[in-house]
């Protein structure tokens, strides 16, 4: 009996190496449930308080929000959807056609840690609502590292179980998420309700008044820098930075039966960076309304105190729903440097590192900083891919130069990653560029140099000749 | 069977949505609002999965 479950568990065809074929496509409604569940997550019950200590003012982030939201939504249905479905490979193998297993190894690594710590930081959100029933002490604003051994193995236990769903793969995972949504975007919208009357909002005037003059007040808390309009406006566009001009959802959205899904993307920004940023700030605002010097930051236990059971297990199912395949997107990374190894295996490890690191609550307390980094660290790569797939033939380079010329190592694509962060580097240290606003121009960088560099080392001229 | 577990679901999502707004509007207090936003939870709980994810 265990076999054979164990057996239907690990059972599954992911066309890692392959191009996904045209039977295996799936529906709008698929993504629909999946981009929903997935940005309606665990860390906006951690983003949306954020910002109001950031001492955002209400008109900034209600604008910035639009703005940044609409962007991203176009980033993923103009640039990520259109090669997903003309290629349907993964990332991983995208890349290695263009950079080379080589590069493409180190790649993987540096994705699959991110991503691990990335899923970990749900998991311990998550945490901060199982926790409640025991009595768990909660880490607060300023803490690092776990303050009590029962944080740990309540953290390992989530763990273990979210990484045996996410070895059941893609499907397995679109399908809790579609099942989770629809409730968890309603509960989101009722903290937010909820926490309004709690502020004593009774009419729209009175809205305008709380949100700026108790919610969003445009002061920053003590230690914690100002945020502006442009903060927002870059946050909400590059928070998901990775997955769509960095190309981490051409794994996702190579299932797509059309390019036109990846606007399906609306779904999950406008009801998850827009409206559970708003409802997780307000739930923050009523939680210092009644605890002004705590230093407690607790998504779970804020939410349990507005609106009871159903928000506790919000803040679980949340995190689960956005851990999940973000372990998935993990283990597919490490699939990349050992294709010989199963990938319920490479799913286990995965889940193991991330179970490890979301014992540490700085994951949490500096998840804005984390996002932003583990975005830009990417997205040199998603720009390498663009420049591929658009610019060999009118620049007059050879595509997919690694596979066209056997090579295990394509220099162009290498220096791209690497001049491009020391240049986001240079800019950061020299200038005093905040690290929410190097992605723009880093994307530019490394599609330049990638242009250049493929043109002196791979001219399709020359190719055809020899 | 499915249309049963349907109405039990979207029941549970009415439970889920409209104690807040009554909450809000002060016809209703916010000890029972949670008690009603958990009852609804443990409806989609139970009978969502029946049938969000089959094929109609």
């Amino acid at each position: 009996m265990k076999n054979t479950l164990f057996k239907k568990i690990v059972a599954r065809e992911e066309f890692e190496r392959v191009s996904v074929p045209d039977d295996r496509l799936k529906g709008s409604k698929g993504f629909l449930g999946m981009y929903a569940g997935e940005h309606a997550a665990g860390t906006e019950f951690v983003i949306g308080p954020l910002f109001v200590a950031h001492g955002v003012s209400a008109g900034d982030l209600f604008v910035g929000l639009l703005i940044g939201n609409l962007l991203a939504v176009l980033s993923w249905g103009l640039i990520t959807a259109p090669i997903a479905v003309k290629k349907r490979f993964t990332l991983y193998y995208q890349l290695e056609r263009i950079a080379g297993k080589g590069v493409v190894n180190w790649y993987n690594l540096v994705n699959a840690l991110m991503f691990c710590f990335l899923a970990g930081s749900m998991i311990a959100v998550s945490a901060t609502a199982v926790g409640i029933p025991f009595n768990l002490e909660m880490p607060t604003l300023t803490d690092w590292m776990p303050r009590t051994s029962g944080w740990v193995i309540t953290v390992l236990l989530m763990g273990a179980i979210i990484t045996l769903v996410a070895i059941q793969g893609y499907s397995q995972v679109s399908k809790f998420a579609n099942i989770m949504s629809p409730w968890m975007i309603l509960i989101f919208a009722a903290a937010g309700i909820v926490g309004l009357a709690q502020l004593g909002v009774s009419s729209f005037d009175s809205l305008i008044a709380t949100a700026n003059e108790v919610i969003w007040t445009g002061v920053p808390m003590t230690g914690m820098s100002k945020f502006t309009i442009w903060h927002i406006i870059f946050f909400a566009w590059f928070c998901n930075m990775a997955m769509h001009i960095g190309m981490s959802d051409l794994t996702i959205l190579r299932f797509a039966k059309s390019w036109k899904y990846g606007f399906l993307t609306f779904a999950g920004v406008y009801l998850g960076h827009f409206l559970a940023w708003l409802a997780s700030g307000i739930l923050y605002a009523v939680f210092l309304q009644a605890n002004a010097a705590s230093q407690e930051f607790a998504p779970g236990a804020i939410a349990y105190q507005t609106l009871g059971l159903a928000g506790a297990v919000c803040v679980v199912v949340a995190g689960w729903t956005t851990a999940n395949p973000t372990i998935y997107r993990a283990g597919l990374a490490l699939q990349g440097i050992f294709p010989k190894v199963p990938s319920w295996k490479i799913t286990a490890i995965v889940g193991g590192i991330t179970s490890l690191a979301a014992c540490f609550p700085a994951l949490v307390m500096r998840l804005l900083d984390f996002v932003a980094l583990y975005g830009l660290l990417l997205m040199p790569m998603g720009a390498v891919i663009f420049a591929d797939f658009y610019f060999s033939k009118k620049f007059g380079f050879q595509d997919e130069q690694a596979l066209n010329s056997h090579a295990n190592f394509s220099m162009p694509a290498f220096l791209s990653w690497i001049l491009t962060l020391a240049f986001c580097l240079f800019l950061n240290f020299s200038y005093g560029v905040d690290i929410f606003f190097l992605g723009l121009p880093g994307w530019f960088v490394a599609v330049a140099i990638f242009v250049v560099l493929s043109r002196i080392q791979y001219p399709l001229k020359k190719q055809l000749i020899a | 069977m499915k249309i049963l577990t349907k109405i039990v679901s979207f029941a549970g999502l009415a439970l889920t949505i409209v104690p807040p707004i009554m909450f809000y509007l002060g016809s209703v207090e916010l000890d029972s609002a949670k008690i009603y936003m958990g009852v609804g939870m443990f409806m989609w709980f139970v009978s969502a999965p029946f049938w969000v994810n089959s094929k109609a």
